[in-house]
């Protein structure tokens, strides 16, 4: 019996400093649960009414979430049966960051309410609870010995029907978090800050923990069910809307984003050509499709079908395009950006002009095109809402589903281009034209081609736009401003999300567009905190949040370098 | 010397490549003046010359990167437009001399791009993915592992290209200009900065090119590697075409050997301490065989030895005695290290 005692003791000995922050770390994470349920202030004057005790409201909600995940991670940590497949690539950062995200929510609503209501004298003893709940676990974890490890692979393979299980709740659980992300109400910016602490932080420590990898492993697996649930999630979205269309309204707007994102993604991200007046397209469609769909105020007075609209919004970008890119597109490096930078203000200053005092009145100067009737397809009129399965749904939901099949139909155009002739060539004449020509690509050619198809995809979703919104105005598509889209914005979601992906620049968008939506409060200081974003970004990550395969390989030298010679000295030794 | 036994079958006499009177003027300078060049279906020519000579500028205008000022290319009869894709979709590809692959693109990938002009798939037919298009992406494929597997790298197919090790990354940008199916290829300083295995293994290689029946015109600092490998060489000296021949006309021409080291002349700066130093070491020899005879042999013997060492380190400095001696792997180094100082 003793013999067999003291191996154990030993390991028990040696395992007994992280155990102990662990069991810390857990502590912790109960007592800010506890916390949650307790009330925080006294007043229901600060949003979100934190005033109960025994149920938690509000931003408790957040603290509550981060809380529970610390929990699970340390426990997985610490080597509890059944939660060991949570960590597979090691658990230190995963409960580090988790903790440090609760921590950093959980402060910033207690800060916020003390400042809002004016005093710490505000605070019920909840509060405090929490703030010591949430703190203990962030600094044991950070004491935590690293175990990061190489993710070994699965031990045994799931079956396919559990593998669409938890893909399918992978994507109900990601529907539901960026529902409650649109779904904040914009009155509550504190809500929208702790829960995009949160979110940044649990992502952060998913990627860290190896989790998102063998996610992504098993997408990959599972194309189809993937495809499939995504539709699925996305079709979802406006009939889990209690609140009326308000919230699907910023989701139409998030898919015209991401949409003209994408485009400019063919032109930035795979041929490389730095458009800095992309949204002049986006112009250019919605004005044409204005112009066409029977608006009052529309000089030409006639009312195509939706369909030839389009076209002719599609078109007439194409035109624009090939007009802008035919000249600019023979020189190399700045001149491009310059030139398209020069195009966007043009566009938007002749559209003011155009109203018959300094010119042909066509665009109805600065009062813009108005009373743009809603679409009607097939009997469905978009204008209206429409009782689904027993849900109601709201006008905007009509939008909200086309302008999903025209984001999927420029995800398909994207990635069939991407992947294909053409697109090898976009992307050589990106890395080195000079040897891209020496390959026998013709240059000029290939690049009018991204530069006309990206002008076309932008006319595209111009030409939704234009309904959605009713009314076509010339400060709609400015360089720079404080709302999405505008070309510096477009710019900065591809950039930001990841450049070539597809995945990057809707995440970009959907990132740049709630962020102002729900932060309004910060006003003036919105292009400053944004541009700060950027350069932190920059720094840290410069491939962008979503980084493809290529990116990620090039900016991170050390990883770079250690994939191949490992694998040379493999197959050496093999 | 012993491994000049490229014996190449000359009988398909087919001129490939004409160049005539090729000038190419930047503002005042003229880099290449009135170069003349044909190269005939099935040989490998060199082309030397002294670093600034040209030869790169001579090959830009070969390949439509620069217009030349003066002159005309043809290939297999037909003048060429100046435009790069153009001449690589006529016939003709190149490699650079510093190594431009597209680094963040795979290794297969870059090989497909170098297919681009003989695949013809359009935008619209990889959006509709038609069965054609599948067809030719397969095709093309098939046609780029066989490459790769050609240039022994069809295990790092999906390898970034710029992970690649510097000789890997000038066979891959050799892979890519073949897959361009050209009837000429043209190499700028394949073997630049390689170990001699390497050197070898790509002598071996554009045999292997020309064995397929591409002719390879080639740039080359490395005489050894040059006058093994080619049937042809001509010497570009400030723009314009020395001599052009055999290998061994080409190395025994004192004009090749002045352009590369310098000639000795009357009143060279040196050309006295040579003298002073011939002079004194024929004084010490003098008294040393004078002194030979009284003093100990053992003594006699380390003088002799020390003498031995200074006239080798004297003709080092002398030109043409350097460059007369025979083609042994020392001489060559030498040559070479020096024409580095002679520029």
């Amino acid at each position: 019996m003793t013999t067999n005692t003291t191996p154990q003791t030993d390991t028990a000995k040696t395992a007994s400093a992280p155990a102990a922050l662990l069991y810390a770390v857990i502590g912790g994470s109960l007592l800010t649960i506890v916390s949650a349920f307790l009330a925080w202030t006294w007043t229901a004057d600060f949003p979100g009414d934190l005033t109960f005790y025994g149920s938690p409201a509000g931003l408790q909600y957040v603290t509550l979430a981060g809380a529970a995940l610390t929990l699970v991670f340390a426990l997985s940590a610490l080597g509890v049966k059944g939660l060991g497949w949570l960590t597979p690539a090691g658990s230190r950062k995963a409960v580090w960051f988790l903790a440090l995200g609760n921590a950093a929510a959980t402060w910033f609503t207690v800060v916020a309410i003390t400042v809002v209501l004016g005093g710490v004298i505000n605070l019920e003893p909840g509060a405090y609870v929490a703030l010591v709940g949430s703190l203990v676990p962030a600094l044991a974890a950070y004491k935590l010995p690293d175990d990061t490890r190489k993710a070994a692979a699965p031990k045994a393979k799931l079956p396919s029907w559990a593998e669409i299980l938890v893909i399918t709740g992978v994507f109900a659980l990601g529907l539901f978090v960026i529902t409650f992300g649109i779904d904040t109400d914009d009155k509550e910016p504190q809500l929208f800050v702790a829960y995009l602490i949160t979110v940044a932080f649990a992502a952060l420590a998913l990627n860290k923990s190896g989790l998102l990898a063998r996610f992504s492993a098993l997408t990959a697996n599972n194309r189809q069910v993937t495809l499939i649930g995504t539709a699925a999630a996305a079709i979802a979205f406006p009939f889990i809307q209690q609140s009326g269309d308000t919230y699907t309204l910023i989701a139409v707007n998030i898919l015209i984003f991401a949409t003209v994102a994408l485009g400019l993604n063919v032109v930035v991200g795979l041929a490389g050509l730095l458009d800095l007046g992309y949204v002049a397209f986006l112009g250019v469609g919605a004005y044409a499709a204005a112009l066409v769909s029977g608006s009052t105020a529309s000089a030409f007075g006639i009312h195509l079908p939706f369909w030839a609209a389009v076209i002719v919004g599609a078109l007439a970008s194409l035109v624009f395009g090939v007009v802008i890119g035919a000249p600019t597109l023979r020189l190399r490096g700045d001149y491009l950006a310059i030139v398209t930078l020069g195009f966007g203000e043009i566009f938007r200053i002749a559209m003011g002009n155009l109203d018959g005092d300094s010119g042909p009145d066509i665009t109805n100067g600065p009062n813009g095109i108005p009373n743009i009737p809603h679409l009607e397809l097939f009997g469905w009129n978009f204008g209206e809402s429409h009782m689904v399965g027993g849900i109601e749904l709201g006008a905007y939901a009509n939008y909200y589903f086309l302008m999903l099949l025209v984001m999927a139909l420029v995800v398909v155009v994207f990635s069939r281009a991407g992947n294909s002739r053409i697109g090898r060539a976009w992307v050589a004449i990106r890395e080195d034209e000079t040897a891209a020509e020496a390959m026998g690509i013709n240059g000029f050619k290939v690049k009018l081609i991204a530069f006309a198809l990206g002008a076309t995809l932008a006319g595209l979703a111009g030409t939704v736009q234009a309904h959605v919104n009713s009314t076509v105005v010339p400060e709609n598509y400015v360089f720079a401003g404080p709302v999405p889209p505008n070309s510096a914005f477009l710019l900065a979601a591809v950039i930001l999300g990841g450049m070539g992906t597809i995945r990057g620049p809707i995440l970009g968008a959907a990132l740049l567009f709630l962020i102002p939506a729900k932060l309004a409060f910060l006003q003036d200081y919105q292009l400053l905190a944004f541009g700060i974003a950027l350069i932190l970004l920059m720094r840290f990550r410069p491939e962008g949040l979503i980084a493809n395969k290529r990116a990620q390989l090039e900016f991170h030298d050390d990883t770079a370098d250690q994939a191949p010679t490992d694998l040379a000295t493999a197959k050496a030794g093999a | 010397m012993n491994t000049m036994t490229t014996t190449t079958d000359t009988t398909t006499k087919t001129t490939v490549l004409e160049a005539k009177g090729v000038t190419m003027r930047f503002g005042g300078l003229t880099a290449v003046k009135g170069v003349d060049l044909q190269v005939n279906a099935g040989e490998i020519v060199g082309l030397i010359g002294p670093n600034g000579a040209g030869k790169t500028t001579f090959f830009n205008c070969l390949t439509g990167l620069y217009v030349p000022t003066e002159g005309s290319v043809t290939y297999k009869g037909t003048v060429l437009p100046p435009k790069p894709h153009k001449v690589t979709e006529a016939g003709i590809a190149r490699t650079f001399q510093n190594i431009r692959l597209f680094h963040n693109m795979t290794v297969l990938e870059n090989v497909l791009v170098g297919r681009h002009t003989r695949t013809k798939e359009g935008l619209w037919s990889a959006l509709l993915r038609g069965p054609g298009f599948k067809k030719a992406e397969a095709a093309s494929e098939a046609r780029a592992m066989e490459l790769l597997e050609f240039i022994g790298l069809e295990h790092k197919a999906d390898h970034l290209a710029k992970n690649l090790p510097y000789g890997e990354q000038r066979k891959l940008e050799i892979a890519r200009a073949l897959a361009s199916d050209p009837g000429l290829i043209l190499l700028d300083e394949p073997t630049a900065g390689m170990n001699p295995q390497e050197t070898r293994a790509a002598e071996e290689l554009i045999f292997a090119i020309r064995d397929k029946g591409i002719a390879v015109l080639v740039i080359e600092h490395d005489m050894r590697f040059i006058f093994n490998l080619c049937d042809r060489v001509a010497c570009l000296v400030q723009g314009e075409k020395l001599i052009e021949g055999t290998a061994s006309e080409v190395q025994g021409d004192e004009r090749v050997i002045a352009a590369y080291l310098g000639t000795p002349f009357e009143g060279e700066p040196g050309a006295a301490e040579v003298a002073e130093v011939e002079a004194a070491e024929a004084h010490a020899e003098a008294e040393a065989e004078a002194a030979a005879e009284p003093e100990a042999a053992a003594e006699t013997e380390t003088e002799t030895e020390a003498e031995a060492a200074d006239e080798d380190e004297a003709p080092a400095t002398d030109a043409d005695a350097e460059a007369d001696a025979d083609t042994d792997a020392d001489s060559t180094t030498s040559t070479t290290s020096t024409e580095g100082e002679a520029k």
